[in-house]
Order: structure tokens, then C-alpha cells, then sequence
């Protein structure tokens, strides 16, 4: 009995393993799109909305007609943030026949991973708004894409609007960065200690450990030291509960900055009135409605295709940068179609090519629907990340308000650390740094 | 029948005392590491490699390092995973401030600061057992992420806190392909897998294994707690240690302190439950069932065609995974090594059972 049982079971995890090492069928005349996403987890209520609208903006291409014919497939992997299983699904996605366009990690940790494999893999990681700031610098990280700005411009744009706000000094201001204690929330810091040392103000580095949900004693040191305005790096469930730790401590929310991981509907909705005041910065501008979301909720939320449960999850933030995450990949394939052939399908290599020399313009922007919430892009070999653009948002109790111009980030101070982090890199790694002329 | 062990006479002690005793064993033992070393690297794909062997071969050392301070010296860890950081790291620092510093010694070195790390962590052993020990480990656990997140010259003032290996190499052999990385975890299990059972097998080890089956009737015949399970602490934390090297400059390539979180002692815990307490090959049943199933419950709705959510369809792995955790554990409690060895000796008499 024991013996059949075990020759059963032998026999199932025999035909099961044959069937893990096949490999899938390859489809043909179509531009395949790994989507790597976190459904769950400790950052899921940032994940799903972000993960839709990834998935929303590739459906509505398709439903336009493709990229000039050739639709775009595309197959999600759930991470749950964890570098080990995102590992796993980028080694999964990476050689799907027909190549792979390029990816977005949605995860700090995982893009330090697989920037590693990406040159011998001949991947490209597109990592809007996050990643390794220092990844801008196209000489070293040639498979590195930190579209439309990194965590030091943010930074940056932060401390321009606290200037703005203090009349041009910061001079004995204190000014304390509430960070998840990960690579992410540590990002900033090299920025934040060069802008400090310039203007003169006092950085307090105020870690807090993941998932974040307790955070009595970070609260009670910013009670003690009084800074005159909080930073906040922080994403998922540390959002909420820093904003209710604010409301309890009696901190001003209108002191507080958040960076755009930490600013979308879902962070702020159930604490309503007690988030008003609270800031956050986007990248260029995602706070704002266009008509791709109009064209979105016509063409697949009214038919009862959208990848969330309603249409209600449109235009949070974090949806709609998804979608503009997936636009700039979408532009990339496109770009990349008009130098190697209108409707082929691309190799990594050619999208790849086609990140480099992307060149959004206005007239183009507003053609694709997106015309209130980007400026135009422009990338180039030596640049990677683009154009930075950023605004500040604030909570008003109930919907996001944007209330200040646009910023960018301080060239004479990001453009040497670029260049400083990036060769160092380069040194550790033994790359060699390519030319750009 | 398929054991047939008449006429196998045994006419020296050197053959009577051999690990695989029976010919049959030995003849498929070396089919198996020939098979390993050298069909496996020309037809598996670099997915196979990368994401499923690598990592099984890498667990398959930690859990074999686990397995010897838990399963043989009954000294309950839940602090791997800050074992395996502490090699990981050390072997990092060993790279990056030595310059030259060949890969092997980092590793060595790794597992020998980690060794000499769990030898510290298992000093209450001496005084407290049982689960009251498990909380000690914890200690450990919390310590190193304390230090890995917070004190800068753990990852060498890097501004993210993120660590990355440089490039693999031994000797002149330029560890970049896949199938390389196999090779150097394959070659690095076997060694150490070798050593490991020929320590259990020798009066250290059974030193062991009167400590774990009772301390005090093992202390009444002569041996040393303190000696034993330092010993244990010490054998077991060299070998996590090196596993965690493997993990960070292999696998991950770069890494962050959640890569050695507390999930992933509570992972290895389980994989040597699953797998066989007390049983070399036991760690690498668990370390498999740990990597292969999750991987296979993820295809699944994929191969069915079943139109289901990625949340979904994570949530239903995890559910299904449990169920089958208590499954194994409710049908054969002392894991997938014992079904393994009914399963040899239903071999050895089929078949006539009596």
C-alpha cells in the first residue's frame, strides 16, 4: 500500500518535472512584455494599483491596433517584493521567445539584482522613478533606464518647494527623513547630506524597520527634535501608518513630504481629513486626468475589461503611472520599430536602442493622451533617465490637489554625484565605462 | 528483487563500514553525480539553472548545515538565516577590501567568520535546551539585521545599504555562465555533503547524537556537552555560512539584508522537517520539495489555461503548499528521507514481502 503510494507519487513528481523543464511555446508576431508585479505582500496596496495600470495602458495599445501591427502579449509574476522570487520571474520571463521588451521591477532590491545579470543577459530594466539613481549615467549602466527622474531629483524637488516655502534659506532648519530601512528608503540620503551641507540645514535620518507598521519610537524622536519639516520615504502599509503616527503626534501634515511611492489615493482614503495637508511629489505630473483615461475607461472598463475590479481605480496615482511606466516601454518598442522595421517584432537589443533615443514631444504626448501629465522626454546615450520633471501635490480630504509649479532637479549637484556613484560602480564591478561621442 | 544483496560478502572492515554498502547503491550514486556533472550542464537551459538548480543546490547546503546542529545535536536554530548573512557578508567584505582575494578563500573565510559566529550564538546552549534555546537563536537573528541595515562598515559604507558580488572566478576559470555557477555549487555540495556524512558517521557524530537523544546519560558516559554541541554549533555554522556566500554572490549576485530575513530561517526550519531530521539526504528532499513545488503550483493555472488573477493564483500556491506540508507530515512524520528509505527496502524484498 505504503510502496503504491510512493511509486504515485514518485510518478507525479517525475511527469511534473518534465513538464517544469519544457520550455513554453513560443507565439509569433508578438511583442512579448514581462510584467513583474506584487499583488501581495507587504507592499500590495501600492502593487495592485500600480500592476493594473500596467496591464490597463497594454490593453488599450492592443485595442488601438498594436504597435504598428504587432500586438503586445504579455504575462504577470507575482514578486511579493522579494528579491529571490523576482530573481525567479525575471530568469522565467527574460528568454520568451520573440524577445522580451524590457523591465520594470517595481522593487529597489530586485533591480539591484538583476542589473547585475542584465548585460550578459542582454536585458533592459526600465525603472521609472525608483532604482539606482545612479544608473542615469548611460556610460556605465548601458541596460539601465531610470525614466523621468530618480530618488535624488525627487529629493531635490522637495527641498526647491521647502525653499520656496522658508524664502530662500534653510539655515538652522531641521529637516528629518522618515525611511523605510531598505535599499529604497536609503536611496536619497547621498543627495539629501550634499543639499544639507549647501544650504546649511541640519539632515535627521529617522530609519524605520520594514514592513514599517510600528513606528511609535520614530514618531517620538520627531516629537523630541522637532524638525521643521518630515521627509518621508516610505511605501505600502508605512504610509498610513506614519500619517496616523503624525496625527497622534500632532505634527503638521502640511510639513510633511512624501516621495511618489508614498502618495496615492489608497495611502490617504481611509484617513480622509486627517491626511489633509499632506505632500507628496510626482513625477511630472501624475496627479493630473488626461483623456488616456478617458480612452482607457471607454475601451476596456466599459466593456468590462480593465485590469482592476472598477473603474473607480483610475486615476489613482499609483494606477496612472503605471500606465505612463507602460507608455515609455510601449514608445521605447515603437521608436525602436521606426529604425529596424514598422511591425516586426522587436529583440531586447533593438528596444534596448529604442530607450536611448526616445523622444517624446509635446505634439506626440498629447497625440497618446498624455499631454497634461508628461513634458517631453528625451534620453540619450549618456543620459538614461531623461527628462526630470516634478510637482507637489497636496491632500485636501479628499482628493489630490496640485499646488506648486514645476521643479527640477538641481543639475550642478545630481549631475557630479551621477558620474561620482556611477564610476565607482564601474570600479567595483571592473566595467568598462563606453564612450558617448 | 532490485536489491538483490546475495553474494555481496563484506571481507574487510574498510567494506563493511563504507557509506553505500551495497553495490547496487554505489552504481547508482555514481550514475546519479555523472548524470549531475556531466548530461545536466549540456541540455539544461539557463531558466533550469538559474532558478531552479542553483537555488536547490544553495538551499540544499544550508539545510545540510541545519540539519546537523538540529537533526544530529538536537539543538533547535531559528537564527540561519543569520548565519548564512554573516558568511555572505564577511565573504563580501574579504572581496572588497583585500584586493585579489580569490573567490574560494572569501568563501572559506565567509564560512569561517560564520562559524566562529554561531560557536558565540551557541554558547547558552550549554544552558538552555529545547525551545527556550529556538528564542536564544532568535537573538541572533535580530542582532544581524540590526547590523546589516545599521552599521556601514558591514557593506562598506555602500550609500543604499545594497551589497554586490565582482566577478566569479577560480584560478583563471571565469565563473559567468549559468551552467559555470551549477557547476561551482554542484562541485561545492559534494565536498561538503562528503565531509558532512563522514563526520555524522564518526565519534563526532555520534557524540552528537547522544546529546541530542539525551544530554545528561551522554554526559554520565564521558562526553563533553561543551565540546559537542560547540562542535555542532561550529560544523553547522561553517557550512550555512558558506551556503549564504553562495546565495548572495551566485544566486542573487547583489543583495539586501531582507535577502536573509527571518522568512528564510523559518524556511530552511522547515525544509530539513519536511526533509528528514538526522538525514544528509533528508536536507536535500526538503531543500527540493521547498523550491520545485512553489515553482510548480505557480505553472499550474498557466499550463491549465485558467483564467486567474496573479493574486489569486499566488494565494492558491500558498494555500496548496501548506496543505500539502501537513500532508507529508501527517503520512510520514519523519519526512521525505524515511518514505525514501520504505520505499528502498519495499525494493530490497519485493516480491516477497515476508
Amino acid at each position: 500500500m505504503m510502496f503504491k503510494k510512493a511509486a504515485i507519487a514518485a510518478a507525479t513528481v517525475a511527469a511534473s518535472m518534465g513538464a517544469l523543464l519544457g520550455a513554453p511555446a513560443a507565439q509569433a508576431q508578438e511583442q512579448f512584455q514581462p510584467l513583474l508585479v506584487y499583488r501581495t505582500g507587504q507592499f500590495a496596496p501600492l502593487g495592485i494599483p500600480w500592476a493594473d495600470g500596467k496591464q490597463d495602458y497594454l490593453k488599450l495599445v492592443n485595442a488601438r491596433g498594436g504597435i504598428n501591427g504587432v500586438k503586445i502579449a504579455f504575462e504577470e509574476c507575482e514578486t511579493a517584493y522579494d528579491t529571490a522570487k523576482g530573481v525567479e520571474c525575471y530568469e522565467r520571463l527574460k528568454g520568451r521567445a520573440g524577445g522580451t521588451a524590457s523591465f520594470d521591477t517595481q522593487s529597489t532590491g530586485i533591480t539591484f539584482a538583476v542589473s547585475d545579470k542584465a548585460p550578459g543577459d542582454k536585458a533592459t530594466i526600465v525603472t521609472a522613478g525608483y532604482g539606482l539613481s545612479q544608473s542615469a549615467d548611460g556610460r556605465v549602466f548601458e541596460w539601465n533606464f531610470p525614466l523621468l527622474g530618480t530618488y535624488w531629483t525627487g529629493a531635490d524637488s522637495m527641498i526647491q518647494d521647502i525653499l520656496k516655502k522658508e524664502k530662500g534659506s534653510l539655515k538652522g532648519k531641521k529637516i528629518a527623513l522618515v525611511y523605510h530601512d531598505s535599499p529604497y528608503g536609503k536611496e536619497p540620503i547621498p543627495l539629501l547630506e550634499k543639499r544639507a551641507a549647501k544650504e546649511g540645514f541640519e539632515l535627521l535620518k529617522l530609519p524605520v524597520t520594514a514592513p514599517g507598521v510600528e513606528q511609535k519610537s520614530t514618531w517620538l524622536q520627531v516629537r523630541q527634535q522637532r524638525p521643521d519639516y518630515v521627509l518621508l520615504w516610505s511605501a505600502g502599509v508605512m504610509t498610513p501608518t506614519a500619517l496616523r503616527e503624525a496625527q497622534a503626534t500632532g505634527y503638521a501634515r502640511e510639513k510633511m513630504y512624501g516621495i511618489w511611492w508614498a502618495g496615492s489615493d489608497h495611502d490617504v482614503k481611509d484617513i480622509g481629513a486627517g491626511a489633509k495637508g499632506y505632500n507628496v511629489v510626482t513625477i511630472h505630473n501624475t496627479a493630473e486626468h488626461d483623456k488616456v483615461h478617458e480612452e482607457v475607461k471607454a475601451q476596456l472598463y466599459d466593456k468590462g475589461q480593465g485590469a482592476a475590479k472598477d473603474a473607480k481605480e483610475l486615476g489613482a496615482m499609483a494606477h496612472t503611472r503605471g500606465m505612463v511606466i507602460s507608455m515609455l516601454q510601449v514608445e521605447a518598442i515603437r521608436a525602436a520599430q521606426e529604425k529596424y522595421g514598422k511591425g516586426k517584432v522587436m529583440t531586447s537589443e533593438q528596444v534596448r536602442w529604442g530607450l536611448e533615443n526616445l523622444n517624446l514631444t509635446q505634439e506626440r504626448l498629447n497625440e497618446l493622451g498624455f499631454g497634461k501629465i508628461l513634458k517631453p522626454v528625451k534620453t540619450s546615450c549618456d543620459n538614461h533617465m531623461g527628462t526630470d520633471w516634478s510637482r507637489i501635490a497636496q491632500w485636501d480630504g479628499g482628493q489630490w490637489k496640485v499646488v506648486s509649479d514645476w521643479y527640477q532637479g538641481d543639475k550642478a549637484l545630481i549631475d557630479p554625484l551621477v558620474k561620482e556613484y556611477g564610476e565607482k560602480y564601474a570600479k567595483e564591478k571592473n566595467l568598462k565605462v563606453r564612450s558617448c561621442n | 528483487m532490485f536489491y538483490r544483496e546475495n553474494g555481496q560478502f563484506k571481507t574487510s572492515y574498510a567494506a563493511d563500514q563504507q557509506i553505500f554498502a551495497v553495490t547496487q547503491d554505489r552504481i547508482a550514486i555514481w550514475l546519479l553525480l555523472a548524470v549531475a556533472f556531466l548530461v545536466v550542464p549540456f541540455v539544461a537551459s539557463n531558466y533550469v539553472f538559474q532558478a531552479i538548480l542553483i537555488p536547490l543546490l544553495i538551499m540544499s547546503l544550508g539545510a545540510l548545515g541545519l540539519n546537523i546542529l538540529v537533526g544530529y545535536c538536537g539543538q533547535i536554530s531559528l537564527g540561519t538565516a543569520a548565519f548564512m548573512a554573516v558568511g555572505a557578508y564577511a565573504a563580501y567584505n574579504l572581496q572588497a577590501r583585500f584586493e585579489g582575494m580569490p573567490l574560494l578563500l572569501a568563501l572559506i573565510g565567509g564560512g569561517l567568520v560564520a562559524m566562529v559566529f554561531g560557536v558565540v550564538f551557541g554558547l547558552p546552549s550549554l544552558r538552555i535546551r529545547g525551545l527556550y534555546l529556538a528564542v536564544a537563536t532568535l537573538a541572533a537573528q535580530f542582532f544581524v539585521d540590526w547590523l546589516t541595515t545599521r552599521a556601514d562598515w558591514v557593506t562598506n559604507n555602500s550609500s543604499s545599504g545594497s551589497v554586490s558580488a565582482k566577478a566569479l572566478a577560480i584560478a583563471g576559470w571565469q565563473i559567468d555562465t549559468p551552467m559555470e555557477k551549477y557547476l561551482l555549487c554542484l562541485g561545492i555540495l559534494c565536498l561538503i555533503g562528503l565531509a558532512a556524512k563522514n563526520l555524522v558517521r564518526s565519534s563526532v557524530g555520534r557524540e552528537w547524537m547522544a546529546m541530542r537523544d539525551m544530554d545528561v546519560a551522554a554526559a554520565v558516559i564521558g562526553i563533553r556537552p561543551v565540546y559537542a554541541k560547540l562542535s555542532a554549533f561550529a560544523v553547522s555554522s561553517f557550512i550555512v555560512g558558506i551556503a549564504g556566500a553562495l546565495w548572495g554572490f551566485v544566486h542573487l549576485g547583489a543583495w539586501e539584508p531582507a535577502a536573509f530575513s527571518l522568512d528564510r530561517s523559518l524556511q530552511l526550519l522547515f525544509m530539513i522537517i519536511i526533509g528528514g531530521l538526522g538525514s544528509i539526504m533528508g536536507s536535500i528532499f526538503g531543500a527540493a520539495f521547498f523550491i520545485l513545488l512553489p515553482l510548480l503550483l505557480n505553472q499550474v493555472p498557466h499550463w491549465l489555461g485558467l483564467p486567474i488573477s496573479t493574486a489569486t493564483a499566488t494565494y492558491l500556491e500558498h494555500m496548496i503548499f501548506g496543505v500539502l506540508i501537513v500532508f507529508f507530515l501527517i503520512v510520514e512524520p519523519h519526512g521525505l528521507a524515511k518514505l525514501w528509505s520504505t520505499a528502498r527496502q519495499k525494493l530490497r524484498v519485493w516480491p516477497f514481502p515476508h
